[in-house]
């Protein structure tokens, strides 16, 4: 049963099909490790966007906020989803990638300082 | 009348809950309740409820009546001595716009959903148990409102709480905590709100809020407590009454309540994972941490609670393990994402100073000197720079609980805890395992989540008089100003605040015990002494 009901057929209305989104996807963005800022982030962007660009710009808009972000090289990261580690490929768009409206992505880095919890 | 003698209280009660009953003629009975029977629990013998208190409407009136006169005389003389003033400092007033922003939207749903429990029980004895503890929970919602609106006059934020409740992101986890207890059946509800909430967790919310109260000079809202845990006593009666019937009914009712059990005891615990903060860091003057909290009011009372439950083949609920583990560093993970997000909250946040960081240490020993101190020190000194840190990104929410995802894993506070599940080829994404497993029960409940920080992309958060398409419209601040919130007033820094500002242009004293004043109303002050 995938609710309990009054209504035997009962069925909800999903509310955040990306079609409400303006053409874009919603995609959630986790810097692993990095316990002061490193509860995910969720952020809209277009399904065509290239992983170079998500590096270039999406994340950095994010990050910086972060004093030591210069530091981050993003092309060295290591990247997974949910399923596992994947290699991304910098000229393919998040869709290429097969992520789909809400997905989770996350990398890590190295650490900043010499005690992690600093940042 | 004239020749009656006048009844006695058992007479009386028993006349109220049998006598003006009533077996239908020509109705079914089904029709008259159709909410009894879709949960799957079975009711062999209503006149079996028991309950403990047997009120009568005219000795609740008594009871309640003077208890209202008592707390009202108390709330006129905090006000005639300005007794706003005497709390230990204005970040204690931070607290309180917790508790009127978060909690009398509780209160106010807790009305809503024993107001049906009053008209849907299939006997009159729990339904009039039901409309009494109804009437107390509007009467909370209404005190603590008059005890907290003399505040809302000297400082911000407090002035709008209906509202805020609705529409602010983060109160949406309070919100989605009663109306998820609101659309469920009678049963679910009451197990819900007058077993996991009420008997087993209630302690958390009252004893440290009014202890803390009374630790810091509030007299106003320690008098709200007290006249309001007489009613809490009985509900908590109430919440063990009412699953010592339904398991004692049908061996049947047991798998069904044991799932309740576990999921509400979560739904409770994430809500009051904002009293931890409260305790660990709001309070200038602290009555326990959290960790100290937890183990006697969960870990040992609720250990005995659930001793006793086994008898009736019930467990301790499925996540209890998780909370224990979470209990040395939750308060530290929450208060860190609100000092980062303090510009979209309803509070201004600061840093810990060294004597309350020593007294954390002390608390946490396991966790604060290694992971939180470090972060709190760094923080500092970006401060110190003139470039404290902030983040401008909203967080991925979880589609249960509706708390940021910002929860580490049971066995590594370095790590976040990620959950994702598909269901009709959707992605769906969750702060713990305890909400995934909520979700995957009734998955066609949850897709609905009204999720503030989806509804903000899907740009409905924004007023009437907003044109989207203007050039200088920034969604941020649109949003936080449908939200009830004051963009630059309501949040920030501490320090720089009005509440900050104003109390110590008021009182002459510091607006943060712990650090050095923030204007030179009070070094003025203190160098001509």
């Amino acid at each position: 049963m995938t609710v309990k009901a009054i209504n035997p057929n009962y069925s909800g209305r999903y509310r955040d099909g990306v079609e409400n989104f303006h053409g874009n996807q919603l995609l959630n963005i986790c810097w692993e490790k990095h316990t002061m800022m490193g509860w995910p982030m969720c952020v809209p962007i277009s399904p065509n966007t290239t992983f170079k660009e998500l590096l270039d710009v999406v994340i950095p808009r994010i990050y910086s906020m972060h004093p030591q972000f210069d530091s981050v090289d993003l092309y060295k990261a290591h990247w997974s989803t949910s399923k596992g580690a994947f290699i991304p490929d910098m000229s393919k768009t998040i869709s290429d990638h097969g992520f789909k409206h809400k997905e989770q992505i996350r990398f890590r880095t190295q650490p900043l300082s010499n005690n992690p919890h600093r940042g | 009348m004239a020749n009656g003698k006048k009844l006695n209280l058992k007479q009386n009660y028993s006349m109220l809950t049998k006598g003006l009953d009533w077996e239908p003629s020509y109705q079914k009975k089904q029709d008259i309740f159709p909410q009894l029977e879709f949960e799957g629990i079975k009711i062999h013998d209503w006149s079996n409820w028991e309950d403990p208190f047997r009120l009568t409407i005219d000795a609740y009136w008594k009871y309640q009546g003077e208890k209202e006169k008592k707390l009202y005389a108390i709330i006129d003389a905090f006000q005639q001595n300005n007794g706003q003033f005497n709390v230990t400092d204005a970040r204690y007033v931070q607290a309180l716009k917790i508790f009127i922003n978060a909690v009398v939207g509780l209160e106010y749903n807790a009305w809503r959903g024993f107001s049906r429990l009053g008209r849907e029980f299939g006997a009159a004895s729990p339904r009039i148990a039901a409309q009494m503890q109804a009437i107390d929970e509007m009467r909370h919602a209404t005190t603590q409102t008059h005890a907290c609106s003399h505040y809302a006059r000297f400082f911000e934020g407090m002035g709008n709480a209906p509202y805020q409740f609705d529409r602010t992101w983060y109160l949406s986890i309070p919100k989605s905590f009663f109306e998820d207890a609101c659309s469920s059946g009678p049963f679910e509800f009451v197990v819900a709100i007058s077993f996991a909430f009420e008997y087993v967790l209630t302690n958390l919310v009252f004893m440290p809020w009014m202890s803390g109260a009374a630790y810091n000079g509030d007299m106003s809202t320690v008098s709200f407590g007290f006249s309001a845990q007489s009613d809490e006593a009985r509900h908590m009666t109430l919440g063990l009454e009412v699953i010592k019937f339904l398991l004692e009914q049908d061996p049947d009712n047991v798998p069904i309540v044991q799932k309740w059990i576990d999921k509400w005891f979560w739904r409770a615990y994430r809500v009051l994972s904002l009293v931890a903060t409260m305790m660990d860091y709001m309070l200038p003057k602290r009555v326990m941490s959290w960790d100290e909290a937890w183990t006697i009011y969960y870990e040992e009372n609720g250990g005995a609670l659930f001793a006793d439950l086994a008898r009736y083949g019930i467990k301790p609920p499925r996540d209890a393990d998780v909370t224990i583990k979470e209990k040395e560093r939750l308060s530290h993970e929450m208060w860190s994402i609100f000092y980062a997000n303090r510009d979209v909250v309803g509070f201004p946040l600061w840093l810990p100073s060294q004597e309350e960081m020593n007294w954390m240490s002390e608390k946490y020993p396991n966790t604060f000197d290694k992971y939180y101190r470090p972060r709190f020190e760094y923080w500092k000194e970006l401060e110190d720079n003139g470039t404290p840190f902030t983040n401008t990104t909203l967080p991925q929410l979880c589609q249960v609980c509706q708390w940021p995802c910002l929860f580490t894993e049971p066995d590594d506070p370095t790590e976040f805890s990620h959950h994702q599940t598909e269901y009709k080829d959707e992605h769906f994404q969750f702060c713990s395992d305890g909400c995934q497993h909520i979700f995957e029960n009734e998955p066609e409940k949850y897709i609905q989540a009204w999720l503030p920080v989806h509804e903000i992309y899907k740009g409905n958060c924004i007023l009437d008089d907003v044109d989207p398409e203007s050039p200088d419209y920034n969604p941020m601040v649109e949003a936080i100003r449908y939200m009830g919130l004051k963009p630059g007033i309501d949040g920030g820094l501490f320090k720089e605040h009005n509440d900050a500002m104003n109390w110590e242009k008021w009182t002459e004293r510091p607006s943060n015990i712990h650090n050095q004043p923030a204007t030179d109303f009070v070094r003025k002050t203190g160098s001509d002494k």
